[in-house]
């Protein structure tokens, strides 16, 4: 592959990758309003559009054409910087995402995956530290919050994003650690790698996922953290309207309120990629019986991998919908004195069992 | 290519230092040292150690440089005044720094092997080189440390519980 494909056919991953990205997030909004309100048995949005299909767009123009405004006490420079800050690094981590397997298309074959390529031997490969890259990345996003809060120059908006940064920092050392067991069974911190280690199956139908191989345990530690991560309910004490009006983005109005609005849900998709990468297997499923025509065999990846996100997505409208919200030391107790003791026995016992085979 | 790059993060390096230094308020001081973290970073990435340089990442930039915002945001430390300087710093203070500088680069000159310098790209640094060279090579560096990292976490615990008890 020359230089110049690879260039053409980088841009476009990004492109596409970027704008499927984006549309997913509007959508989960629309989702997120839909599910709430048939469970709080309300129709949620249904005047834009059929089923209020359109109300994303809708929301968009009005994000778009409302005031900027930007309050005479806050520190400028910093209150510009941070919705910048939260939606970049909420966009880069899905880089490095492996969405799919090789295809090949006009003769160039290269996986679905921005930072993918294919090797000289016809091999997928990509950066062999993805996910410490992704985990370095979503460190880097607590900057946004903290910066916002603090440049806001106001006391809902400083309690919000102090309370978010401490939760987030607290909850990161968990999700790290769960992990752990993952990579010591995989032995790769690639994610395709990891993805490729758990194709095959048992009995030719259950799929060796490292959640059946397991590592359940993490799973749910992955899951509790990831919620945390990002401030979902029953985490979301950083905007916790009964107490801080909105939390950290109290003063943002317009597209930079859009930012951060747009960047908790691209984060979420993230994780919900992550999660399914580490344990559901990415993109690979249960093999289809043979008669199933090639054509749609070819798309079964896409539809797998896109299946799991919608999962995991609907698992977070679910329990937006079902759970009150923690007391603050009692998320933070939750954090420390239950889940990270609990990620450290698992990563302890499955360094075990992995001795124990080698 | 490589070289144009090492010169840029070098630079951005450089500069993050110098603006850490001159800026009065914290929090600016404090995002110049996240800059100057993050290119340190890219510029180990140019070197080829890759798993170095995303620890850098995770651990200073996303770790303990959130640790020093989050002190600032909770002390909400105004802007630094600006003295009007003493003399002997005025005198002494350029020279000073040339000669540290000149003295510094001999130093490691003196001390970094002539014949075969690391070209830019030449370390090969994966995640499982680093870990056999931690517990093979350096095991008692690395051991001695965690023993350290216990000390400080049980430290931390005492002075914590401290305020509780009073």
């Amino acid at each position: 592959m020359s230089a110049l494909t690879f260039l053409i056919v980088a841009v476009i991953k990004i492109a596409v990758t970027l704008g499927v990205l984006l549309t997913v997030v509007a959508y989960t909004v629309w989702l997120e309003r839909k599910v709430v309100g048939h469970m709080q048995n309300r129709w949620g949005p249904s005047r834009v559009g059929p089923f209020g299909l359109l109300q994303p767009l809708a929301d968009g123009i009005k994000f778009l054409l409302k005031e900027d405004l930007t309050p005479p006490y806050v520190e400028k420079n910093i209150y510009l910087l941070a919705p910048g800050l939260a939606l970049i690094m909420a966009l880069t981590s899905i880089a490095l995402v492996p969405i799919g397997p090789v295809i090949h298309l006009f003769g160039i074959s290269t996986p679905v995956q921005i930072t993918g390529v294919v090797g000289p031997s016809g091999q997928p490969s990509d950066i062999n530290v993805g996910i410490l890259i992704v985990l370095g990345i979503t460190s880097l996003g607590v900057y946004g919050i903290a910066l916002a809060g603090w440049s806001s120059n106001s006391k809902y908006s400083l309690l919000g994003s102090l309370r978010a940064s401490a939760q987030m920092v607290s909850y990161e050392v968990s999700l790290g650690l769960s992990l752990v067991g993952v990579l010591l069974m995989s032995s790769t911190l690639s994610l395709s790698g990891i993805v490729h280690a758990q194709l095959g199956t048992w009995f030719g139908f259950i799929p060796q996922w490292y959640l059946f191989k397991g590592q359940f345990v993490a799973f749910f530690i992955y899951m509790m953290a990831a919620f945390a991560e990002t401030n979902r309910i029953p985490f979301d004490l950083p905007e916790a309207e009964t107490e801080l009006v909105a939390g950290y983005h109290t003063e943002y109005s317009a597209m930079k309120f859009a930012m951060f609005f747009m960047a908790e849900y691209a984060n979420m998709v993230t994780v919900a990629c992550i999660a399914s990468v580490m344990f559901l297997g990415g993109w690979s499923g249960p093999p289809l019986p043979s008669f199933v025509p090639a054509a749609v065999q070819a798309f079964m990846p896409l539809v797998w991998f896109s299946s799991k996100i919608f999962f995991f997505l609907f698992l977070y409208i679910w329990i937006r919908g079902t759970l009150p919200r923690f007391r603050y030391d009692q998320l933070m107790a939750f954090g420390w004195k239950f889940l990270f003791p609990l990620a450290l026995a698992n990563v302890i016992i499955t360094a075990f069992f992995v001795a124990m085979r080698a | 290519m490589h070289l144009f790059l090492f010169l840029l993060f070098a630079a951005f390096c450089a500069g993050g230092a110098v603006n850490l230094l001159i800026q009065r308020k914290t929090i600016n001081s404090a995002l110049s040292l996240i800059v100057v973290m993050g290119s340190l970073a890219l510029i180990y990435l140019l070197l080829g150690a890759e798993f170095v340089a995303v620890v850098q990442v995770i651990i200073y930039a996303g770790a303990i440089m959130v640790l020093f915002i989050f002190v600032i945001m909770l002390l909400n430390a105004g802007d630094e005044k600006q003295s009007k300087g003493s003399n002997v710093a005025k005198i002494f203070g350029i020279p000073g720094l040339f000669a540290g500088g000149i003295i510094g680069v001999w130093v490691l000159l003196q001390h970094s092997p002539q014949d075969h310098p690391i070209p830019i790209g030449a370390l090969y640094g994966p995640a499982d080189k680093v870990g056999m060279m931690l517990f093979t090579k350096y095991l008692l560096a690395f051991e001695v440390t965690s023993i350290l990292v216990l000390i400080a976490i049980m430290g931390a615990v005492v002075l914590a519980r401290r305020s509780h008890t009073s």
